[in-house]
């Protein structure tokens, strides 16, 4: 019978495991429709239920602005990150059911399969976070080649650093309830305090502290900076519902807001790397 | 079909001087308090196929896993394929088949994505992936099913595409660990059909583990491991030579009476094990008639006799002192496994 020879270990095997992971990710959201559909109600839900209901009673201190545009660059953040942790959970899933293992024994680095893996959320995500954009001229977000581009960055920068926290928090877990309870103690209060719902300015104290110390809040507001750039708003408009993130009365600029969203990616990136290749 | 490194490997076979497959000398494995592996030391010659037999708990997933670069041991060395289990994790890697307990496919895919996954995972060269890996699923029966979602597949199909799958990139050894726990009998049998049918066809050396004393009489040669240690290894025919009685079971109307009987008259020491009087005589048909003659009216009536030559239960009887399944029925085997699974995972 014919013997195959595997060949040691080399950058493009490396890459080619890396791939193979990657696109297992891709075959198995494709096959999982029900995902799909069901990842899109929450903000189709945020957006045409709780944005239009709200709109009524807020419409006081939009100085005119839809409240659903004003809602729209959080739901767009949330969306995509509870598609990245869900992507996340799917290593729980594979521990469960043993699929980690013949990953885990292969004769590659630990840090392909956890890279591949995070890749293959931050695509996923990113597809979803992609028909939310999609939906945004519905809701009076003037797109324009420029500003799609722009979004469709940044919401693929929050799916790869989603993806990273959720895989570094599955590294440990080997139960779904215990990954779903960590999902709702941490994604919501995050989202809450991010000020995807309201501006972050003359915001209580505590709440102000917490709210620069999430880092959602750094990938809500760089979001909503884009698309308010777009507006055909007042500049008292402006100021009251973009005021921008402060640090000691400060504004932080965007790119540096997108560098603490990545870098905070990369570090739970090498914390995943690290347990995973620890773990036996 | 002759390739040169087939006929190379064949005379590496036979060669005296050849490196065995699997060489482990003093490997054990402590978790905490517990000693799961107890220092234990043997070889496999390549080529050959190997048991590791004993009930769940023994030792038996612990030891695969550390030879499969998995565990870590606490003490002593072993190489696979020639290559330091603990400081060559990848050549040892590149090198073996693995088969676990648990199915470690993905469900979601088809049978042939799940195959390409793996050559891809094992960098196989892009060119040998196709044929080799209709090679291996022809072998297995699965070739007309490789499009269907691995979910829908029975569990003998999914253990035998796990061997396929196994095989897929050539591996010097191939470890089955519980390679047909949990199939039903007839499913059972045709696994170990491909099995020894690889044997002959791969070129490979084969590391199994079983609690089925039946099953381990396909292997050449057998290790009873019980509590951590290795008690004895040998062939199997060895191994029942070495037990030196035939096995004598009888019903009776009463089997306490029946076992004082034997006891007292016979010099016999009997014990209830399937239900029956169970005890091991030197030539057991010989002493079916001198049971008989010597048996008193008044003792309780004889219903059936059977006599049969040692199995390796009693062979794992005589070394152990208890029957497998009572072994496995030990609270200490029992916790030993939960912590071995805990840990290992």
């Amino acid at each position: 019978m014919a013997r195959v020879r595997v060949p040691t270990r080399t950058l493009h095997s490396e890459l080619r495991a890396i791939a193979v992971v990657w696109r297992r990710e891709l075959i198995r959201f494709s096959r999982d429709r029900l995902r799909l559909i069901t990842a899109l109600v929450q903000p189709f839900l945020f957006l045409f239920v709780l944005g239009t209901g709200l709109s009524r009673l807020a419409s006081a201190g939009t100085h005119g602005v839809n409240f659903r545009t004003f809602v729209y660059p959080g739901v767009l953040c949330m969306a995509v990150m509870f598609i990245a942790m869900f992507s996340a959970a799917s290593i729980v899933w594979d521990r469960e059911f043993g699929f980690l293992r013949e990953m885990m024994v292969a004769p590659v680095r630990r840090s392909s399969l956890v890279l591949g893996k995070c890749l293959g959320g931050t695509t996923v995500a990113a597809f979803e976070g992609a028909i939310v954009i999609a939906i945004g001229p519905l809701i009076g977000v003037p797109f324009t080649f420029e500003l799609v581009v722009a979004v469709f960055a940044l919401q693929l920068l929050l799916a790869f650093s989603i993806t990273a926290f959720g895989v570094m928090a599955a590294a440990r877990m080997s139960q779904m309830q215990s990954f779903m309870a960590l999902t709702q103690m941490v994604i919501l209060p995050m989202f809450f305090i991010s000020g995807a719902l309201f501006p972050v300015s003359d915001l209580p104290p505590w709440l102000s502290v917490l709210n620069r110390l999430d880092p959602l809040t750094y990938a809500v507001d760089p979001m909503r900076r884009l698309i308010f750039s777009h507006l055909d708003i007042s500049a008292a408009a402006r100021r009251a519902l973009d005021p921008g993130v402060t640090w000691w009365g400060w504004r932080v600029p965007s790119l540096l807001e997108a560098a603490v969203v990545a870098l905070l990616g990369l570090v739970m990136l090498a914390i995943a790397i690290v347990e995973f290749s620890q773990a036996e | 079909m002759f390739d040169t490194s087939a006929t190379e490997s064949q005379i590496a076979a036979t060669h005296p001087s050849s490196p065995p497959a699997i060489s482990v000398n003093g490997l054990g494995k402590r978790y905490g308090e517990l000693e799961a592996v107890r220092g234990i030391d043997f070889e496999v010659a390549t080529g050959e196929t190997f048991g590791f037999l004993g009930p769940n708990g023994a030792g038996k997933s612990t030891t695969i896993n550390m030879l499969c670069t998995l565990v870590r041991p606490t003490s002593g060395s072993a190489t696979v394929a020639g290559h330091d289990v603990a400081r060559e994790r990848d050549a040892v890697r590149r090198n073996i088949g693995l088969v676990f307990q648990d199915s470690t496919l993905d469900g979601y895919l088809t049978g042939e994505q799940n195959l390409r996954l793996h050559a891809e995972l094992y960098g196989m060269p892009r060119q040998s992936i196709a044929p080799r890996m209709r090679q291996v699923l022809e072998m297995v029966g699965l070739w007309e099913r490789r499009r269907s979602l691995v979910n829908t597949f029975s569990g003998g199909m999914k253990r035998r595409l796990e061997i396929a799958r196994g095989l897929l990139h050539s591996p010097r050894v191939l470890f089955l660990d519980e390679p047909t726990i949990g199939l039903d009998p007839q499913t059972r049998s045709s696994i170990w059909n491909y099995i020894s049918e690889l044997g002959e066809a791969e070129d490979i050396t084969i590391f199994l583990t079983t609690h089925y004393m039946e099953e381990a009489e396909y292997c050449e040669r057998i290790a009873i491991i019980d509590q951590g240690k290795i008690i004895v290894l040998d062939t199997p025919e060895a191994l029942k030579e070495s037990v030196g009685k035939d096995r004598v079971q009888i019903h009776t109307d009463d089997d306490a009476a029946a076992i004082v009987v034997l006891r007292e008259r016979f010099g016999i020491e009997a014990k209830i094990s399937e239900e029956l009087v169970t005890f091991g005589v030197p030539l057991g048909e010989e002493f079916v008639p001198r049971l008989f003659d010597e048996w008193d009216p008044a003792h309780p009536p004889i219903r059936s006799v059977s006599v049969s030559r040692p199995s390796l239960d009693d062979v794992f009887m005589s070394y152990t002192g208890s029957t497998i399944r009572d072994a496995e029925q030990s609270p200490g085997a029992d916790h030993l496994r939960n912590v071995a699974r805990m840990m290992g995972r």
